[in-house]
């Protein structure tokens, strides 16, 4: 690698201390205020020009999404959804999809190989792909269902949040790009206050429930969301109401790993002192004395 | 077979091909499925050629060990029915273990190794079917999200019990001098027979 960051905070499959020479580096996180959403996809244009993906033309599916899922070249995506609130109002809920950059992400807690998903201090979660082996697993770990393998070249991608923009002080191309001011990007402590601006705004215009999407069950997130409906984050295509890495993959990657190291090392030291205490159970002499005589008996029978 | 032979034929040509074959699959899905299971083995991938390798290669291994174990269960699924004697001989598994001579007869195989047959028996398509789960380039799109995280810690449990069989399997070949030479060869002295498997002995001598 020519260029190198030494400012992780995680590194997959990794039992040490990774390169952390900056873990003072200020939290970061993109702010997402879906009450401001126009829902016109410059931000998805602009991901698709920074990063330079291009996938293919698909199929109309019957809605304004398009594509109408996450790929491994669509990295981010508007989610339309159109619902009627208890008093028969028809509100359109449109959201931008995308990495939600969880400050304990399971995709990096289910990868299997080394340095293929980092955290790096500012709290970018990231896709080393040249590290990844195409298992899926971070598919399995993650609570979003946002990180999509490549057929092709058997990697896996999603949203980057722009890391490498960030890295020279540039914001994210989405941020850049949207006319509304409805994706905001900064320390996670100033956008965390400007939602609540934003929230207080929203209540006064009769939101009663408006409310920031940061959610604590995976220790937060560097992509928020400010909702207007935030008692529940679900109408809005699923979103996640309480997202937390799966208990399953808690016990697959978590204690289940030294117990299986040390219960298969276990079985071989038992065999290796069974061996040292008791030894090889051999055939003795007089076995086959024993196992001849009842032989020649029969063919003196027979 | 005749007393021109003084061998017993333990396992057959088939039968050890089978077995070898079986053992080099499991041998190679170990390797490959640990370099994945915990990072301090990850460097196993390397004898594969890498992660990306290890990970490609592992499902067709697997494939293959389901299908070769097959053949096992069925070229030798009659002499592991679980009867009797089985009871007595785990009864005397601590004078087994002490290489006593005093322990019940057996036939063919003593509980220990139809422990051995049928756990695998079951842990074979236990990981054959989890595993198909969690193939991910060719079946994720056919199963959700929370059945590839159930079907991942299935898969991570069989493995582990298959592992822990097998080790008991491969120490108690070593452990039992012939054992070894039983499926490379495949025959065994009377001596042998007489020793850890009198009743098969006895089977085979009234044949002669």
């Amino acid at each position: 690698m020519s260029l190198q960051s030494q400012d992780y905070v995680r590194r997959s499959a990794s039992t040490l201390t990774p390169p952390s020479a900056r873990r003072h580096e200020l939290e970061v996180a993109k702010l997402i205020d879906v009450s401001r959403c126009i829902g016109c996809k410059a931000c998805q244009s602009a991901c698709m020009e920074w990063n330079n993906l291009r996938d293919e033309v698909g199929h109309f599916e019957g809605s304004y999404e398009n594509p109408h899922d996450l790929d491994p070249s669509t990295w981010t995506l508007m989610r339309f959804t159109e619902w009627e609130d208890e008093k028969g109002n028809l509100e359109w809920l449109i959201r931008k999809d995308g990495c939600m950059h969880c400050e304990d992400p399971g995709c990096l807690k289910a990868c299997p190989a080394p340095g293929a998903i980092v955290q790096y201090a500012n709290g970018i979660v990231d896709f080393i792909s040249e590290n990844c082996i195409g298992c899926g697993y971070c598919v399995i770990g993650c609570p979003f269902d946002i990180p999509r393998v490549s057929p092709v070249d058997h990697k896996s991608y999603k949203c980057t949040l722009c890391s490498d923009r960030v890295s020279v002080g540039l914001e994210p191309a989405c941020v850049k790009a949207c006319p509304t001011g409805a994706i905001l990007f900064g320390s996670k402590a100033d956008m965390t206050d400007w939602a609540g601006e934003r929230i207080a705004d929203l209540k006064s215009r009769g939101f009663d429930k408006a409310g920031l999407y940061d959610p604590p069950g995976v220790g937060g997130t560097h992509v928020m969301y400010v909702l207007h409906h935030a008692d529940r984050p679900s109408l809005y295509a699923g979103l996640p109401d309480d997202p937390r890495i799966s208990p399953v993959v808690g016990v697959w990657k978590g204690f289940l790993k030294p117990l299986a190291l040390a219960g298969m090392a276990a079985a071989a030291v038992a065999g290796f002192v069974h061996w040292i205490m008791v030894g090889r159970n051999e055939v003795q002499p007089e076995d086959e004395v024993e196992a001849e005589r009842h032989l020649s008996d029969r063919g003196g029978a027979g | 077979m005749n007393r021109s032979d003084p061998t017993f034929v333990r396992h057959g040509v088939t039968g050890r091909l089978n077995h070898w074959l079986t053992g080099l699959c499991f041998v190679l899905l170990l390797l490959s499925g640990l370099s994945m299971f915990h990072p301090l083995l990850h460097w196993m991938a390397g004898l594969f050629g890498g992660g990306q390798w290890a990970r490609a290669a592992h499902p067709w291994i697997g494939v293959v060990l389901t299908v070769s174990y097959l053949g096992m269960i069925v070229q030798y699924w009659r002499d592991n029915g679980w009867t009797r004697d089985d009871v007595a001989w785990l009864r005397a598994i601590g004078r087994v273990l002490r290489n006593s001579e005093d322990v019940p007869e057996v036939p063919r195989f003593n509980a220990g190794q139809k422990g051995v047959f049928w756990a695998m028996a079951l842990l074979v398509p236990a990981l054959f079917l989890s595993g198909l789960a969690i193939w991910h380039v060719y079946f994720s799109s056919y199963v959700t999200i929370e059945q590839q995280r159930i079907a991942a810690l299935i898969h991570s449990l069989a493995a582990l019990a298959a592992i822990l069989v097998w080790i008991v399997h491969v120490y108690a070949a070593l452990w039992v001098r012939g054992s070894m030479r039983a499926m490379t060869r495949g025959d065994v002295t009377p001596g042998w027979a007489w020793r850890h498997h009198r009743k098969w002995f006895r089977q085979l001598a009234a044949k002669r």
